[in-house]
């Protein structure tokens, strides 16, 4: 069991930080979506919402070509402030966020759809200036639908695999999170582990799951 | 001159396309804009109201200029003071009576408290006869005590004038009667101007102290 703790406690870090990340990003990316009025709006929810139907490897192969040491993100970023992010944990943390973030956005967007454009007007002819208008009124109505897209993106960064074997690699206490662990440890004929590893995270899922579940819409009064 | 209004406003969608063009002047403490569904008359007082904003024309109450398009003069609908009752009321949900009509006083990020004290508020609640309900949620409510509770909402944040849309269209017949009766009693009592806009002829011959016939987006004649 011991073996598991390393693994788990780098599985909820990475985790940890790519659904901060994706709340913020995603909440701000989908309040302009639902409210904004702009041409392209459809295409940009279309690209933004690639990372759910496209291969994890094509996605971490994208995102080698973005932040790789010759990628003109990851290039710029090693030549000024000599970050690589490639095998890294935080290297996961980018990879579990973009696979995750449709998973926000979009629960976002539909929760700030289902809030009655006509209550946000009621708060401003009460003299509401517009910031206090999402705090007081949009964000109390839209928390739950956020918070289930924000569980489900967290359900989904503990079980990333592909893009993060492909941005970060499987380097043993430094990057190899839990279902890299267990892809290692079937290869190596170590079924014991991978056993226990697989419980681990089948459990730390199914929390998650019935947590996302309680709180998705339509679930009791508002 | 109260009310001073010369609006005109192209509305585009893909199901219609929709042209307002409204001028008129009102003197009376009591005015009510008649016409038939969808002859224009929310979006006329939603430009009064600050909450759409006319392609150009004028929106001017008493000596303010509220908006100007050839002045670029556009004052927010949060300082414009009116109190304006939704047709559906648009009362919060997840806040109770008390909250909702307090909801106003308060221009920071929280709304107010769900036993917030305020001498106003409890002075509306008596008036309305909302103190019994005050704890409750508005979908706990009757039409009628809905219909009060946004009334006293308006009314709290001490508006310059009343812009009713459609004040009685939720309630069923006779109640509808009663409230009107309601609303007669309270309007003479607090003197405050009102607009009013209805498709029911029994507003207009009730309220109508100056009237203004509104079909197809423009002024006719009755």
């Amino acid at each position: 069991m011991g073996s598991a703790w390393i693994p788990l406690a780098l599985t909820l870090k990475v985790a940890a930080w790519a659904t901060a990340i994706d709340l913020v990003l995603g909440v701000a990316m989908a309040l302009a979506l639902a409210r904004g009025r702009f041409p392209g709006r459809d295409t940009l929810d279309a690209i933004l919402t690639l990372p759910m139907v496209l291969p994890p490897t094509v996605l971490g192969y994208y995102l080698l070509v973005l932040v790789g040491k010759r990628g003109w993100l990851g290039g710029w970023l090693y030549d000024t402030f000599g970050i690589n992010l490639i095998f890294t944990w935080q290297g996961a943390v980018i990879a579990a966020a973009v696979v995750a973030f449709p998973l926000v956005m979009k629960s976002a967007r539909a929760a700030f759809e289902g809030v009655d454009t006509q209550l946000e007007n009621a708060a401003r002819v009460l003299g509401l200036p517009e910031r206090w208008v999402f705090f007081r009124v949009t964000l109390p109505m839209a928390w739950r639908g956020i918070l289930a897209g924000v569980l489900l993106a967290a359900a989904r960064s503990m079980g990333e695999f592909g893009a993060t074997l492909m941005v970060a690699g499987s380097i043993p206490g430094r990057t190899q999170t839990l279902s890299i662990a267990i892809y290692e440890a079937v290869q190596a004929g170590r079924d014991a582990d991978a056993n226990i590893l697989v419980g681990v995270i089948s459990a730390a899922c199914v929390v998650v799951l019935l947590v996302a579940g309680r709180l998705a819409p339509g679930r009791g009064a508002p | 001159m109260m009310f001073d209004v010369d609006i005109d406003k192209g509305v585009h969608s893909r199901e219609r396309s929709f042209r307002l063009k409204v001028s008129f002047k009102s003197e009376a403490r009591r005015t009510v804009i008649y016409g038939p569904s969808g002859a224009g008359k929310t979006l006329t007082l939603q430009a009064i109201a600050g909450l759409l904003q006319p392609d150009a024309g004028r929106v001017a109450f008493g000596e303010e200029v509220l908006f100007d398009a050839a002045t670029r003069v556009d004052i927010p609908a949060r300082a414009r003071r009116f109190g304006y009752v939704f047709q559906d009321y648009a009362l919060f949900p997840q806040l109770n009576v008390r909250q909702n009509i307090a909801f106003g006083l308060t221009s920071g990020l929280l709304n107010p408290a769900t036993d917030v004290r305020d001498e106003a508020v409890e002075g509306w609640l008596s008036t309305f006869e909302l103190t019994q309900v005050a704890g409750q949620r508005p979908h706990q409510l009757s039409g009628g005590q809905r219909q009060r509770t946004a009334l006293a909402r308006a009314l709290a944040n001490s508006p310059r004038a009343l812009l009713l849309d459609e004040p009685f269209s939720a309630l069923d017949p006779d109640l509808r009667q009663r409230m009107r009766g309601e609303l007669d009693d309270l309007l003479s009592r607090i003197g405050i101007p009102v607009l009013m806009i209805t498709h029911d002829r029994e507003d207009l011959e009730r309220f109508g102290e100056a009237r203004i016939y509104l079909q197809d987006g423009s002024i006719a004649q009755p």
